[in-house]
């Protein structure tokens, strides 16, 4: 049994008894409560368990929790809240960039890391950057748009802020 | 399923590897003495190969050595034309080097068109060679640069890329052994291009290219192929077909990159036939080449 230390979306966390095997996202999920990451495939591909770990994304299910110790982590829930959104999220659901939803925290993930690196994508880079999401409903262009007027939306902030500093300021 | 019902709960049969202990150790020697003395240790780099293996209980480590807790690891240095580059850096770090781009272009191209944004941020170079899946990217990259394995072990010691790949998922490191570093010199004019599956990323067809120009003419070629074989292999009739062909003059590339896989028993498998990865070889050679030629 292994001691897990890990910053999730700005709070500390400290838990012992954490088995070396069990994987990130279920720690999140069931350790955690933060049900807002989910499974989809449990085989690596899907996407929808994609986290942010120290900023970068990362497929929590591919991941020990040991993994994370001493590190940070981000999930959707740290993001905005439903009082007031983060633009991505608010981009998603203005540009109606989801239909069931389930794919859409992965997505929403990704796309913030993806506009970490690249603050103004073309459309190539917006499908490159999220070519480890997978969703079955949308057939992207909405996510696609969404990610667009995101990255406007960021852009015409009026005291502008990186995508990394609206993720600090999330977990409201 | 085995399951400690204080700490994990969990119905029904996800996909929960087998239990192991974890160490994180804060130096490479400290690694090797874990590597020799645990049960069925194994090393855990980036775990984008070895935590899918693990959870379909393909690979069952008694002992996982975490290396994330040997930072030294993880660089790119150049000293002159020579360039040195940690195991344990990523792909995302590779891919975002532009540096990298115009010295390697091969293995900077090989970086951006693994996988997908989360296993490029987590995976490293390190591990997809020791894991050397016959589909991977980086091991006909390290074939064309002429690469060469710094091992660690006993005694440390240098293994060349053509010595280093030995099969499926088979290479020259031995069970107590982590690699370290992994050294080539510049390769300004080079390339890799894939014919990739739609879902996995992973080469139908890779082909990395290293070339020698004295202004616009081929002198010389390194080329390897991935995707086709156990183990990527060089394309030594391609090789050969290539010198003193200008640069400029598709039709000549394209026809001395006819029979790319020449001599091999090419796999058929789900993915692609035989024939279709044979033919596609040389498509996918004569593109890297025309890529290669080009300063980056
Ligand atoms: C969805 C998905 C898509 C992918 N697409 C591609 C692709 O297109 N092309 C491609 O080439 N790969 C692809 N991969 C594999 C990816 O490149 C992995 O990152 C890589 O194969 C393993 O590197 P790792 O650092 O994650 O190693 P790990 O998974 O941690 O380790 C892999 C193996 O190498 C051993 N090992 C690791 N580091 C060392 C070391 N320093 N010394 C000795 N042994 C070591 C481990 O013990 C293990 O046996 C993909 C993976 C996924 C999940
Ligand atoms: S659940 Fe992690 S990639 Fe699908
Ligand atoms: S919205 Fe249903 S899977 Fe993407």
């Amino acid at each position: 049994m292994a001691r897990v230390e890990v910053e999730v979306n700005g709070t500390r966390h400290e838990l012992e008894g954490v088995e070396p095997r069990l994987l990130l996202v279920h720690f999140l999920r069931e350790r955690l409560g933060l049900t807002g990451t989910h499974i989809g495939c449990d085989t690596s591909s899907c996407g929808a368990c994609t986290v942010l770990l120290d900023g970068k994304s990362v497929k929590s299910c591919t991941m020990f929790a040991v993994q994370a110790d001493g590190r940070a982590v981000t999930t959707i829930e740290g993001l905005g809240s439903s009082a007031e959104l983060h633009p991505m999220q608010e981009a998603f659901w203005a540009q109606h960039g989801l239909q069931c939803g389930f794919c859409t925290t992965g997505m929403i993930m990704s796309a913030v890391d993806l506009l970490r690196r690249i603050p103004n994508p073309s459309e190539g880079e917006i499908r490159a950057g999220l070519e480890g999401n997978l969703c079955r409903c949308t057939g992207y262009e909405n996510i696609v748009a969404a990610v667009r007027a995101a990255a406007a939306a960021l852009a015409a902030m009026e005291t502008p802020k990186t995508i990394g500093e609206l993720v600090e300021v999330g977990g409201r | 399923m085995e399951s400690d019902g204080s700490t994990f709960e969990r119905e029904g049969d996800g996909m929960i590897p087998t239990t192991f202990n974890y160490f994180r150790p804060h130096s490479i020697e400290e690694a090797l003495l874990l590597l020799r003395q645990g049960e069925a240790a194994k090393i855990l780099a980036g775990g984008q190969s070895l935590i899918p293996m693990m959870k379909l209980r393909v690979a069952e480590p008694k002992t996982l050595i975490d290396l994330q807790g040997v930072p030294e690891l993880a660089h790119v240095t150049w000293a002159g034309g020579h360039c040195t580059v940690g195991s344990l850096t990523s792909h995302a770090t590779l891919a975002a080097d532009a540096d990298l781009r115009q010295k390697a272009g091969a293995l900077w191209d090989a970086a951006n068109g693994l996988g997908d944004p989360q296993v490029r941020n987590l995976g490293t170079i390190g591990g997809a060679c020791a894991h050397a899946d016959p589909s991977g990217d980086y091991p006909a990259v390290m074939l064309a640069l002429d690469a060469c394995f710094i091992v660690a072990g006993e005694k440390t010691r240098e293994v060349a890329a053509a010595e280093f790949f030995k099969g499926t998922f088979e290479t020259a490191l031995g069970a107590g052994e982590i690699l370290t570093k992994i050294t080539f010199d510049a390769a300004p004019r080079s390339a890799y291009v894939k014919l990739e599956h739609a879902a996995s990323h992973y080469a139908l067809v890779g082909v990395a290219v290293v070339l020698v120009m004295s202004r616009d003419t081929i002198e010389d070629a390194r080329i390897a192929i991935t995707g086709l074989a156990d183990v990527p292999f060089r394309a030594s009739g391609v090789e050969r077909s290539l010198r003193g062909v200008k640069g400029n003059n598709v039709a000549a590339i394209k026809s001395a990159c006819a029979g790319a896989a020449a001599g091999q028993d090419v796999r058929g498998d789900i993915q692609a036939s035989s024939a279709y990865r044979t033919a596609m070889a040389d498509i996918v050679a004569a593109r890297a080449v025309r890529v290669a030629t080009d300063p980056r």
